[in-house]
C-alpha cells in the first residue's frame, strides 16, 4: 500500500537522518559544550547514555520495519507459512527480551549513582600543577527573588546583582536559596541545576576551565518575570578575578538594608555590585529568613508589569548593562 | 467586585474568545429550540445512565477539549516561533500554557480514555451495564462540570498561571492572587470526585460483571488495562483531593501548609502533586496500551503475543508508578542516596516497558497487516514511543537529569509519550470502535490524511524540541533567544501540520456521517475478536440479549468459530435494566454552583450551593426506584431488525 | 443487572446489586484509608512547625480526648450490635441500637467542637501556623466524616422505619456500619498519633 511505503521513507529515513544531522551539530550544544569539570562530567554521561539508546532504538525499528513491511496483507510475495494466527508466545524468548533491557538499565545505573555522590563533593582537580595546593571552594551565595539574582561572596564581603565573576580551575560552592518563589540555577555550560528555595540551602558545585563569559539563568517557572530571570556568568584567571574583587571592595557602596529590601520588590532590575553582602541581616536559605520578602512586600507580587518580549524597560536595562561592563 | 474585575478584559484574543463562545451558544440554543430538540436532548442524553452513551459524551467533550488545548498551543507555538514576538505577553502566555497542560492531561487524555472504557468495556465482559449507572452519570457530570468551570476562566475572573504543575509558594495566595488558581483547585476538585467514583465502578463491574465462565486471565487485555487503571485511580486520587484541599485551604480560609510564612512548607506540594501525578500519568497510557493490544491483534489477525506477560508487565507497571515520584524534582536536593533510590526504580519501568514493546513486535510476526487507519495510528505509536521512552530512561538518571531539567527536552519526551502513547490510542481507538458507537466507520482515505498530517507533523514539532533543551532552552519562557531559533521554527511548522491534521480529522466525522455506508453486521471489522463485537450494530441498549458462556480468550473468535451468538432465543429472559434519572445532573450542577462560590470567595453562593448539592443526595437516599424490566417480545423485536433476520 | 434473588444468606448479600454495592464501598474505604493517610503524612511533616503560635503540648488536655475515645469506640460496639439486631430480623432492635450509636456520635462532636473553640481561644487556629493547619484539617476531616455519617443515619433510620427491612435497606444499613467502625479505627490513629505523642513530645 501506498501509504506504508511512505512510512518507511518518512518515518524510518527521515529519523534517523535528521538525527544524524542534529547531532553533527551538537558541539554547538550547550549541554554538549562543557566549560568545567562538572559539565564535562554530565556531558560524558549523557553521550554514554545515547549510544546505549541508540542501540535499543535500532533493535526495536529494525524488526518492526520488517515485520511491517513482509507481514502486510498485500504483500506480493506472502507464502502460506507468513502467517501463524495461533501463536501465543514463546517462554524463551520472552525471557531473553526482559533481561536485556534489565542489563541495560543496570549498565545505566552504575555510572548514574557513581556520578550522583561524585556530584556531591567539589570537582577534583584533574591538573596535576594543582593538586598540590588543593584549593578550598571559593563560597558564593547564590539567592533569587522575583525576578533576580543576587551574589553574596561571605568571605570577600562583596555582593553583584544579575552577574558574577569566578576565578578559573577553582571549585565554586554555591549556596542557593530564595527570597520568595522557587528557581533553580542552571549554567548549562558548567553543569546542571539545584533548586533555589526559600528556608532552605542546596548545595551545588560547579568550576569553570576555560575563561569565557557564560548564560547562567533560572530554569523553574517563578511567574511573569521568569524569562528574564537571567544572568551572566564571567570566568577568569585568578588574577583578573582578584583584581575584580578588590576593585569592587574599593569603589563599589555598601549594600543598606533600606536599598535590599527595595531590591526585593518584585520586578526586573540591572546589574549592580556592593562592597558588602545582605547575609549581615538575612540569609534566606535558614527558617528565620524564609519569610522576609513576603512579609514586606506581600501585595506586590501579584501586580502585573505587562511584560512584552520587546519591553522597553528591559531595551534600557541592557543599555545600562552594556555601559556598566564598558566602564570596567 | 467590579463588573471589569469580573470579566476578563484588556486582550483582542480574549474578546474575540467571548465573542466566539457567545455566538456558538446562541447557535447551539437556536438550533435546540428550532428543532425541537430540547426534550430530546433531556430524556435521551442529559438524564441517560446508559454506559455507551455517557461514553460517547465523554468523547465528544474531549474531542472539545482537545480544540481548547490544541488551540492552546498553536498560539504558543506562534508566539515562540520567532524572537522578539509580540503575539502573547508574558502574562498571557503563562495563562496559556496553565491552560495546555491542564486541559490536555485532566480533561482530554483522562476523558476521552474514560470514555473509550464506557463504551468497551461492559461490552467486552458481556455485561449489561456498568455496576453502578447513576454513579456513572454522575462521574460523567461531575467531570463536565468541572472542564466548564476551568474553561470559563478563559473570560470570567483569569485563567491560572502557575503552570498545570501549580507549585507553591508561587500558587499560592500571596503570589497569585485573585481567582485564576481557584479555579485550577476546583476544577480539578469537581472532576476528581467523578474521576475516583469511575475507578470504583469499573472495579467492581470488571470483578463482578463477567460473563459466565470469563476467568481473569481470559479477559480481553483492555479490559485488563482499564481493571489496572481503576485500582490507580482509587489509590491516586485521594492524594489530589487532599493536595486541592489544603491549597484551597491556604489560599481561600488562610492556613499554612504550602506558605512562606507560618512555617509552611512549600514543597510538601511538590511531593504531593507528584505522589498523585505520575501515577496519573500511568492513568493515562495503561489503558493507551490496551487499545493497542486489541487494534494490533485484530489488524495482524493474529492472536496477542505473549497475553500473561502483557498483563503482569501492566500489573509491574502500575505497582512502579507509586514507587518514582521523586524523579519530578531530583534537583530539589534530597541528596545522592534518595535520588540514587528514586533512579533506579524510575529506570525499572523500562523493563516491563520493554516486554510490552517486544510483544507487540511479536504479534506483527507471522501476521496479516490490515493496514487500516486504527492499525496506522497503533503502529505509528510503537517507534515514536521507543523514541519517549529512551529519553524518559535518560532522564531517569538523576545526575544527568538536573542538565535535562525545566528543559525542552523534557517538554519533548513528555509529548512523545504523551501524544505517541494516548492520543495515538485515543485516535486509534476512537477510529476502531467506531462503527460501534455511530454506526457507520469513518472514511478511511480522509483518516489516512489526517493521520499522516498529525504523525508527521507531531515528529516535526517535537524531535527539534530535544536539542532546543540540549542547548539550554527552558520550558515555559514566552520569548526565544536568537539561537534558538531555528529550531523552533520547524517546531512551529510541525505544531501546525497536527493542527491541520485535527481538522481534517474533524471534517472526516462530518463528512463520514453524511456519505459513510451504514453497518449491516456487528463485525464491523470482520476480524473482531473480542464480545463487543459479537453485539449487533447499533447496540442495543440492554446490550446483549443473552450472555454466551466464555472458556477461552478471544471469546468472540471462538464464538464465530462455533457458529454462536449473543441472541439465543431458548434463552430469553426479561432483562432488568435502570431508570433514566436527571438527579445526576442537577446535583453537579449545584455544586458546580458551590464551586464557583469558593473560586471567587463567595461563601453565601458556595453554602447555598453546597446544600443544594447535599438536599440532591437525600433525595436520591430515598430514591427506592427499582428500574424496569424489557419483555422478551420487545428483545426479540429489536434483536431481529438489528441483526436483519 | 441480574434481578435474581437468593433466598439464604445475610439480607444485603442476597442480589447482585447488594453484593456489587458492597464491594463497590469496601474499595472506597481504601480510597479514604488514601486519603486519611495523606492527612496524616502531612500532620507528620509539618509536626513541631508551631512558628510564633503555642504549641500543642501545652494545650493538649488528656481527659477531654479520652471521653472523646470511649464515645466513640462504644458507638462503634453499639453500631455492632444494631447490625447483629439487623441480621437477627428486628427493627426495633436495629432502630434502638442505632439511635444509641448516634447519640454517642454526637456526644463526641459536640466535645469535638468544644475542643476547637477552646484551642481558638488560646490562639491555636487554622491559620496561626503549618501545625495547628494540619492538626484542624485532620482532626476537622474525620470530625466532618463523623457529620456525615450521622446525618445518612438519620436518613436510614427514616427508610428502615417506613419500609422494614428488605435487601436494600438491610444493605444500606450494613454499608453505613462499615464506614462507621472505619471512622472509629481513624480516630484510633488520631487519638494516639496526634494527641498521645502531641502530648508527650
Amino acid at each position: 500500500m501506498k501509504s506504508m511505503k511512505q512510512f518507511f521513507k518518512r518515518g524510518l529515513i527521515l529519523l534517523p537522518l535528521s538525527l544524524v544531522l542534529f547531532l553533527s551539530g551538537c558541539s554547538q550544544m550547550a549541554v554538549f559544550d562543557p566549560k568545567g569539570p562538572v559539565a564535562q562530567t554530565q556531558s560524558d554521561l549523557i553521550i554514554y547514555s545515547i549510544i546505549l539508546m541508540l542501540f535499543i532504538v535500532v533493535v526495536v525499528f529494525v524488526p518492526f520495519g520488517y515485520f511491517v513491511y513482509k507481514y502486510r496483507d498485500t504483500n506480493p510475495n506472502r507464502k502460506e507459512s507468513d502467517y501463524e494466527p495461533h501463536m501465543h508466545g514463546n517462554t524463551m524468548i520472552e525471557i531473553v527480551w526482559t533481561i536485556i533491557p534489565f542489563v541495560i538499565v543496570v549498565a545505566l545505573s552504575i555510572p548514574t549513582v557513581n556520578t550522583l555522590f561524585e556530584l556531591e563533593k567539589p570537582p577534583e582537580s584533574t591538573d596535576s600543577a594543582t593538586e598540590d595546593t588543593e584549593e578550598e571552594p571559593l563560597v558564593v551565595h547564590a539567592t533569587a527573588a522575583d525576578w533576580k539574582w543576587f551574589f553574596s561572596y561571605p568571605e570577600e564581603d562583596i555582593e553583584t546583582v544579575n552577574y558574577l565573576h569566578i576565578p578559573t580551575d577553582r571549585p565554586i560552592e554555591f549556596k542557593l536559596s530564595s527570597a520568595d518563589s522557587m528557581a533553580a540555577m542552571w549554567i548549562p555550560q558548567l553543569g546542571g541545576q539545584k533548586y533555589n528555595m526559600a528556608g532552605m540551602e542546596n548545595t551545588l558545585y560547579l568550576q569553570a576551565d576555560e575563561e569565557g563569559v557564560y548564560d547562567g539563568r533560572n530554569s523553574n517557572f517563578n511567574g511573569e518575570g521568569f524569562t528574564k530571570h537571567t544572568f551572566e556568568v564571567y570566568a577568569e584567571s585568578e588574577e583578573d578575578y582578584d583584581a575584580w574583587v578588590e576593585e569592587t571592595q574599593n569603589e563599589a557602596p555598601e549594600l543598606s538594608q533600606e536599598e535590599y529590601d527595595e531590591l526585593l520588590e518584585p520586578g526586573l532590575t540591572t546589574e549592580a555590585e556592593y562592597s558588602s553582602t545582605h547575609l549581615e541581616w538575612v540569609d534566606h536559605g535558614t527558617n528565620d529568613g524564609r519569610d522576609y520578602a513576603v512579609n514586606r512586600h506581600y501585595d506586590l507580587y501579584g501586580e502585573l508589569m505587562h511584560l512584552y518580549s520587546d519591553h522597553e524597560a528591559e531595551d534600557f536595562m541592557d543599555e545600562e548593562n552594556e555601559e556598566d561592563h564598558e566602564s570596567h | 467586585m467590579q463588573l471589569d474585575e469580573f470579566f476578563v478584559t484588556g486582550e483582542p484574543l480574549i474578546y474575540a474568545g467571548m465573542v466566539s463562545i457567545a455566538l456558538v451558544s446562541a447557535a447551539i440554543l437556536f438550533i435546540l429550540t428550532y428543532f425541537k430538540k430540547w426534550g430530546w436532548l433531556w430524556r435521551e442524553w442529559l438524564t441517560t445512565v446508559d454506559h455507551k452513551k455517557i461514553g460517547v459524551m465523554y468523547i465528544l467533550s474531549a474531542l472539545a477539549m482537545l480544540f481548547r488545548g490544541g488551540a492552546d498551543a498553536l498560539m504558543m507555538r506562534t508566539q515562540l516561533a520567532f524572537p522578539n514576538m509580540n503575539f502573547l505577553n508574558a502574562q498571557h502566555y503563562d495563562e496559556i500554557f496553565t491552560t495546555h497542560g491542564t486541559v490536555m492531561i485532566i480533561f482530554m487524555a483522562m476523558p476521552f480514555l474514560i470514555g473509550l472504557m464506557n463504551v468497551v468495556v461492559p461490552l467486552q465482559i458481556g455485561a449489561r451495564d456498568v455496576a453502578f449507572p447513576y454513579l456513572n452519570a454522575l462521574s460523567f457530570w461531575s467531570f463536565l462540570f468541572g472542564a466548564m468551570l476551568f474553561n470559563i476562566s478563559f473570560v470570567i475572573g483569569g485563567s491560572p498561571d502557575a503552570g498545570w504543575t501549580s507549585y507553591t509558594p508561587l500558587a499560592g495566595a500571596a503570589m497569585s492572587p485573585g481567582p485564576g488558581q481557584n479555579f485550577y483547585l476546583m476544577g480539578l476538585q469537581l472532576s476528581g470526585i467523578g474521576t475516583l467514583a469511575t475507578g470504583i465502578n469499573f472495579m467492581v463491574t470488571i470483578l463482578k460483571m463477567r460473563a459466565p465462565g470469563m476467568k481473569m486471565f481470559q479477559m480481553p487485555i483492555f479490559t485488563w488495562s482499564t481493571l489496572i487503571t481503576s485500582f490507580i485511580i482509587v489509590f491516586a486520587f485521594p492524594i489530589l483531593t487532599v493536595a486541592l484541599a489544603l491549597m484551597t485551604l491556604d489560599r481561600v480560609f488562610g492556613a499554612q501548609f504550602f506558605t512562606l510564612t507560618g512555617e509552611g512548607m512549600p514543597m510538601m506540594w511538590a511531593n504531593l502533586f507528584w505522589m498523585w501525578g505520575h501515577p496519573e500519568v500511568y492513568i493515562v497510557i495503561l489503558p493507551a496500551f490496551g487499545i493497542f493490544s486489541e487494534v494490533i491483534a485484530t489488524f495482524a489477525r493474529k492472536q496477542l503475543f505473549g497475553y500473561k506477560a502483557m498483563v503482569w508487565a501492566i500489573i509491574l507497571i502500575a505497582g512502579l508508578s507509586f514507587l518514582v515520584w521523586v524523579h519530578h524534582f531530583f534537583t530539589m536536593g534530597a541528596g545522592a542516596f534518595v535520588n540514587s533510590v528514586f533512579s533506579i526504580s524510575t529506570m525499572l519501568i523500562a523493563v516491563p516497558t520493554g516486554v510490552k514493546i517486544f510483544n507487540w513486535l511479536g504479534t506483527l510476526y507471522k501476521s496479516r497487516i490490515n493496514n487500516t487507519v486504527a492499525m496506522m495510528w497503533s503502529l505509528a505509536f510503537i517507534p515514536s514511543f521507543v523514541i519517549g521512552g529512551v529519553t524518559g530512561v535518560m532522564l531517569g538518571m538523576a545526575s544527568a537529569d538536573y542538565q535535562f531539567h525545566n528543559s525542552y527536552f523534557l517538554v519533548a519526551h513528555f509529548h512523545y509519550v504523551l501524544i505517541a502513547g494516548t492520543v495515538f490510542a485515543c485516535f486509534s481507538g476512537l477510529v476502531f470502535w467506531y462503527p460501534k458507537m455511530f454506526g457507520h466507520k469513518l472514511n478511511e482515505r480522509l483518516g489516512k490524511w489526517s493521520f499522516w498530517f498529525f504523525v508527521i507533523g507531531f515528529h516535526v514539532c517535537f524531535f527539534p524540541q530535544y536539542f532546543a533543551g540540549l542547548d539550554g532552552m527552558p520550558r515555559r519562557v514566552f520569548t526565544i533567544i536568537p539561537e534558538w531559533m531555528p529550531l523552533n521554527i520547524i517546531s512551529s511548522v510541525g505544531a501546525f501540520g497536527m493542527g491541520i491534521g485535527f481538522a481534517i480529522f474533524v471534517f472526516t466525522v462530518v463528512y463520514s456521517y453524511r456519505y459513510s455506508e451504514r453497518e449491516k453486521t456487528g463485525d464491523s471489522w470482520d476480524d473482531g475478536r473480542t464480545l463487543e463485537w459479537a453485539t449487533p450494530t447499533p447496540v442495543p441498549f440492554y446490550n446483549f440479549a443473552t450472555v454466551p458462556h466464555i472458556n477461552s480468550m478471544d471469546a468472540y473468535v471462538k464464538l464465530k468459530e462455533e457458529g454462536k451468538t449473543t441472541f439465543d432465543e431458548d434463552k430469553l429472559e426479561p432483562i432488568h435494566m435502570p431508570s433514566n434519572t436527571g438527579q445526576p445532573f442537577i446535583m453537579m450542577a449545584f455544586l458546580f454552583v458551590a464551586s464557583f462560590g469558593v473560586v471567587f470567595e463567595w461563601m453565601w453562593m458556595a453554602i447555598a450551593g453546597l446544600i443544594a448539592g447535599v438536599v440532591m443526595m437525600v433525595i436520591r437516599s430515598f430514591d427506592y426506584d427499582e428500574g424496569f424490566h424489557v419483555e422478551i417480545d420487545e428483545i426479540k423485536r429489536t434483536e431481529r431488525s438489528t441483526r436483519g433476520l | 443487572m441480574s434481578s435474581h434473588e437468593l433466598k439464604t444468606g445475610p439480607l444485603e448479600y442476597r442480589t447482585q446489586e447488594g453484593q456489587m454495592t458492597i464491594m463497590g464501598f469496601w474499595i472506597f474505604l481504601a480510597a479514604e484509608i488514601v486519603l486519611f493517610s495523606t492527612l496524616f503524612a502531612t500532620y507528620a511533616v509539618l509536626f513541631g512547625r508551631t512558628a510564633d503560635s503555642t504549641p500543642p503540648g501545652e494545650l493538649f488536655e488528656p481527659g477531654i480526648v479520652l471521653i472523646m475515645t470511649f464515645l466513640l469506640l462504644t458507638s462503634s460496639f453499639t453500631c455492632g450490635l444494631a447490625i447483629h439486631e439487623m441480621r437477627r430480623g428486628s427493627v426495633k432492635g436495629l432502630l434502638i441500637w442505632m439511635m444509641i450509636t448516634l447519640l454517642l456520635g454526637l456526644g463526641f462532636l459536640g466535645f469535638e467542637i468544644y475542643e476547637f473553640i477552646h484551642y481558638t481561644h488560646e490562639g491555636a487556629t487554622m491559620q496561626s501556623s503549618a501545625f495547628w493547619s494540619a492538626f484542624f484539617t485532620l482532626a476537622g476531616t474525620h470530625g466532618l466524616h463523623v457529620t456525615l455519617g450521622i446525618g445518612w443515619a438519620i436518613l436510614l433510620l427514616i427508610q428502615v422505619a417506613k419500609r422494614g427491612l428488605t435487601p436494600r435497606t438491610s444493605r444500606k444499613f450494613f454499608v453505613i456500619g462499615l464506614y462507621w467502625h472505619f471512622l472509629d479505627v481513624v480516630w484510633i490513629f488520631i487519638f494516639t498519633s496526634v494527641y498521645l505523642i502531641g502530648m508527650v513530645v
